[in-house]
């Protein structure tokens, strides 16, 4: 059971949602996965001691001066444009690439090699509540985070973990689409603004894109106007829980203490959000197999970053 | 010698486009005939790495000096390592721009004019 927590909007409150749900079902040994690689914070509520760590890399190519013949194929092939052939010499430019290997396999005079270009880490360690933690890092400069966020994903660190909760970044391009891919439910984080609203359509769409079951937490309940939970009735899209605008919540996430902690009196309804969460994604296991004809599969290459 | 011109519009009469990787064409001009033609440049639309993959572009054309508004770090790069001289320029009509190139009044670059932009995120899908 994998929940991944996005938004749309960024600052609506997807981390508070995400680590209040884990303390919730913390007898349930969830795992937190924070997928948010450029600006990672779920640990400031989880409060995890990190005891292991790894590198991530991705696969660059490096030229052979000596058999290049300055073809220029390498060039031709790249995608990104990452890699040019100019005076016949060849030149990598490493931030653009995206380590699809297409430079090396279509050399004809095998000159290029690949090697890793370290782009970021991957930390984890037991938390609050002995919650399994575990977030990756994008270093400061570099442009890819689905690198990343693959390889936390494939980490294998807590394989006997079922229940797996990721913490999205915000917006809908290629970062999130690698957070929610795998997902059986995705949990969509907003505030009842115009804001909010443009962007929730957004994610709405990429979930249905990607034909995953998705609920609605309305965060700050009471602020802007009625357009989310018009929208949410229109279109079909339950709204899971409503938490509303309250100034002892802002306070609690500015000491960086997780929602349930500070309030108790929300643990139960994250674990009700929790079971109506296993209900939805159970629903929708039964009556995949008359739609799954209908929906195309998605394109690969536009999922891929 | 062949020279390009970053431009907005596919004529003579044409203004500049300041920017490099994404200029909607490219005047290519010979010097020495005056002969001209515009040619649209491949990477105007491009998702990343558009700077790069220009002065590819030009390279192929055998150019050897491009007149443009800002040129960043990774066109730049590319440029320099193709041989391309790179001269700077306000928003001035091209033909304008051709008589201030032969008569020395440009000023020629010798590092990236502007920070990185949207090359190195690549399509972000």
């Amino acid at each position: 059971m994998i929940i991944t927590v996005a938004s749309g909007k960024g600052g609506t409150g997807k981390t508070t949602i995400a680590t209040s749900l884990a303390l919730a079902i913390s007898d349930l040994s969830p795992i937190v996965l924070d997928c948010d690689v450029e600006a990672p914070n779920a640990h400031i509520f989880l409060k995890p001691q990190f005891k292991k760590s790894r590198e991530v890399g991705i696969l660059i190519p490096q030229v052979d001066e000596g058999k290049c013949t300055g073809c220029g194929h390498c060039a031709e092939v790249c995608q990104y444009h990452a890699i040019v052939c100019v005076a016949s010499k060849v030149l990598v430019f490493p931030q653009l690439c995206h380590g699809c290997g297409s430079c090396s396999l279509h050399c004809p005079e095998e000159a290029i090699i690949e090697v890793s270009r370290p782009i970021g880490m991957l930390q984890a360690g037991l938390g609050t509540a002995g919650i399994r933690f575990a977030r990756g890092v994008l270093n400061i400069g570099e442009p890819m985070a689905v690198p990343i966020i693959r390889e936390l994903k494939h980490w294998q660190l807590f394989p006997d973990g079922d229940k797996v909760i990721i913490d999205a970044s915000p917006g809908t391009s290629c970062p999130v689409v690698e957070s929610v891919r795998d997902a059986d439910f995705v949990l969509l984080v907003t505030e009842p603004t115009p804001f909010g609203l443009h962007d929730l359509r957004l994610a709405v769409k990429l979930t249905r894109e990607l034909n995953l079951p998705a609920g609605v937490v309305i965060n700050r309940d009471g602020v802007g106007d009625s357009g989310v939970m018009e929208y949410c009735q229109s279109s079909d899209i339950p709204i899971l829980m409503r938490i509303p605008l309250e100034r002892r919540i802002g306070e609690a996430v500015a000491r960086g203490q997780a929602l349930v902690e500070a309030l108790p009196e929300y643990m139960p309804r994250f674990r009700q959000l929790y079971d109506q969460i296993l209900l939805l994604s159970d629903r929708r296991e039964s009556t995949n197999q008359s739609t799954n004809t209908e929906t195309q599969p998605v394109d690969d290459a536009k999922v891929r970053s | 010698m062949k020279i390009a011109i970053t431009a907005s519009e596919p004529q003579f009469e044409a203004k500049l486009e300041p920017r490099f990787g994404r200029c909607a064409y490219f005047m290519i001009v010979d010097t020495e005939t005056q002969d001209w033609k515009p040619m649209q440049n491949p990477a105007a639309e491009a998702m990343g790495g558009a700077g790069p993959q220009a002065a590819q572009f030009l390279a192929d054309q055998d150019v050897k000096a491009v007149i443009s508004g800002d040129i960043g770090p990774n066109a730049y790069t590319a440029l320099e390592a193709a041989g391309i001289d790179m001269y700077r320029a306000q928003v001035e009509q091209i033909s304008t721009l051709l008589e201030k190139f032969l008569t020395n009044q440009l000023e020629q670059v010798s590092g990236p004019t502007s920070p990185q932009r949207h090359g190195g995120r690549g399509p972000r899908g």
